[in-house]
């Protein structure tokens, strides 16, 4: 990854905003669902998707592949979305999310659709398992790399800070964790529901190699992506300060949509803004 | 008829478990062992003093050692992860059920320090829950040696099949039932004593105490048929059907909770195909303590006298 370039930023907007469109479609369609997480989160799946990750839709098997783990995965319509666009499966597939006979499941479910790394939704686990593909890439000598996405409130879970320790000590240079900070959690707000203070803070102490940037803004993201490549010495935290249901007016900021789809009402006026 | 029947006390099976690893590592280079600061425990670290590129040690994780051991299956390696069988299974249990069942990874956990024959480190450190958990994961394999030769023989099966595992190993050295050479495979079975008037089946420890009971009852006059019930999911059905219509009652013994263990299972094959008589003997909905293992399994009910007394009751119950 070079520099970036004022074209790639505006192009990777643009399909942030399709992607968009199409989680709330998705999510709409299905009438269940979790539409906050899924837009806070679109900008960094976006970002790896079309730029960060080496990967082959027509290859989903390449053992070379970059991995991405999408541990807080009921933000996955963003990923099925993001899917879809780099030609993994045809998007009018993703109008069948959640529904009997779809392999667009809830969660992410690996062996129901090629190209998703770890069954996700029971949170907490999957830094651990990109910790294990980390390793295995490390004792192959092989060059690729793996990707996790986390929530915030999902760091309220033990194991992310097991993995963390475990990551830093192995000294994993070939791992990125992205923090997606959007400050709410099912029950409410994270400040209220367990304040977990300076979260990169965290990261740092634990010795990883710590950014934060804006997780609304592309260059930021792309920026972090390379300076998490320059660090091979230890694993690189990207802390991704980002808005819930980003992107939408009346979703944004708001505990009422992290798992409450929209109704069709408000799946067209969602839409409007997103046009 | 009676044999005396004499224990030659064998290893441990978690010492044939990391002798069978270090042999496996030296012909597969895809094997990675993983443990959490039970190694010198779990034996474990027997591969890891010879493989060191190979081992990793998580510190006291089990949680994250066994989604690392899924991130490891699903990047081509066969990870073997190790931990008392309690801490394994209890502490670890959504790891395997999201990480590794649900996308049907080629996973091994094995666990050692099965049951309470661990003895004197108490309830905290005994699993009498590992099998009852660890069947109720769809695609896993659960498998239990009695002693050295079938542990270093289940321990190659299970690196050969493809998908998860779970071994349970045990503390105490183990007496020597088998032959070496004998055949061992995922849902097989081993008759090891032949009988016609009840089958007891066992595995683990309770494979040892089920042949004495055997030979308690033969002076007795009645023969009685032991199957080393080694592998638990899948069982070997036929074996089961087979004793029940040629034998006629059925005694499961294990150092398990009685509840939802082996015997729950064995007890679902006979009662679908050919219902006869049957008695349970485990650990009777509490937790153990601290003690050597012969008086747990004496207070415990795990001795070849109550399995004894509980196949005369089974064999009381035929029917005329």
């Amino acid at each position: 990854m070079s520099a970036v370039s004022t074209t790639d930023v505006a192009q990777l907007q643009q399909y942030a905003r399709e992607i968009r469109r199409d989680v709330i479609r998705m999510i709409g369609a299905a009438a269940s669902g979790h539409p906050g997480g899924s837009l806070s989160a679109t900008d960094m799946v976006t970002a790896l998707y079309f730029s960060e990750l080496h990967h082959d839709a027509k290859h989903p098997d390449d053992p070379n592949r970059d991995r991405f783990i999408l541990s807080k995965g009921h933000a996955v319509p963003a990923q099925y979305a993001a899917m879809a666009h780099t030609g993994y499966f045809d998007r009018a597939r993703l109008m069948t999310l959640r529904q009997f006979g779809s392999p667009l499941q809830g969660h992410p479910e690996r062996g129901r659709m090629p190209g998703i790394e770890a069954s996700t939704g029971s949170l907490g686990q999957g830094i651990s398992i990109g910790l294990g593909m980390a390793m295995a890439a490390r004792m192959d000598g092989a060059s690729w790399r793996t990707y996790v996405l986390i929530g915030d409130g999902e760091a309220n879970e033990g194991q992310v800070w097991e993995a963390a320790m475990s990551a830093a000590h192995f000294g994993l240079g070939n791992l990125v964790v992205m923090m997606d900070c959007n400050g709410i959690q099912l029950d409410g707000f994270v400040k209220d529901i367990l304040d977990m203070g300076d979260v990169a803070a965290k990261w740092r102490s634990f010795g990883w190699n710590t950014l934060e940037i804006d997780g609304h803004d592309m260059g930021q993201i792309l920026n972090a992506f390379a300076k998490a490549r320059a660090v091979t010495d230890r694993p690189t935290a990207i802390v991704a300060h980002t808005v819930k249901g980003k992107g939408v007016s009346f979703m944004e900021n708001n505990p009422g949509f992290h798992g409450v789809a929209p109704t069709p009402e408000e799946v067209d006026r969602a839409l409007a803004e997103l046009a | 008829m009676s044999t005396q029947l004499k224990a030659k006390l064998g290893k441990a099976t978690r010492d044939a478990y990391g002798e069978a690893l270090v042999a496996l590592g030296a012909e597969r280079s895809d094997i990675v062992v993983l443990d959490a600061d039970l190694a010198c425990s779990t034996k474990s670290q027997k591969f890891g003093d010879r493989f060191p590129e190979r081992f990793f040690n998580l510190g006291i994780q089990e949680a994250n050692m066994v989604g690392v051991a899924a991130g490891l299956a699903s990047s081509g390696k066969i990870p073997f992860a190790s931990s008392f069988a309690s801490f394994l299974i209890c502490k670890s249990y959504d790891q395997a059920r999201m990480g590794i069942s649900n996308p049907r990874l080629n996973v091994k956990l094995v666990g050692s320090h099965g049951g309470i024959s661990l003895g004197e480190d108490g309830a905290s450190q005994m699993s009498i829950e590992d099998i009852a958990l660890a069947v109720s994961l769809p695609h896993f394999a659960v498998v239990v040696p009695a002693d050295e030769v079938s542990c270093t023989a289940l321990t190659r099966a299970i690196a050969e099949y493809d998908g998860p595992c779970f071994m349970r190993t045990g503390r105490p050295k183990a007496p020597i039932i088998h032959e070496a050479g004998t055949n061992f495979r995922i849902g097989g079975s081993a008759t090891v004593r032949p009988g016609t008037d009840a089958t007891i089946c066992a595995y683990g420890l309770m494979v040892w105490e089920a042949l004495m009971a055997a030979e308690q009852l033969a002076a007795k006059g009645l023969s009685i048929r032991v199957i080393d019930l080694y592998s638990i999911k899948p069982l070997d059905e036929a074996a089961i059907i087979k004793a029940a219509r040629e034998t006629g009652a059925m005694v499961c013994a294990e150092e398990h909770q009685v509840r939802g263990g082996m015997g729950s299972l064995v007890a679902q094959v006979v009662a679908e195909n050919h219902p006869v008589p049957m008695r349970f003997v485990g650990v009777e909905d509490t937790y153990a303590e601290s003690g050597q293992p012969g008086e747990l399994h004496e207070k415990y009910g795990l001795t070849a006298a109550h399995i004894a007394s509980q196949v005369e009751a089974a064999v009381k119950a035929k029917k005329k």
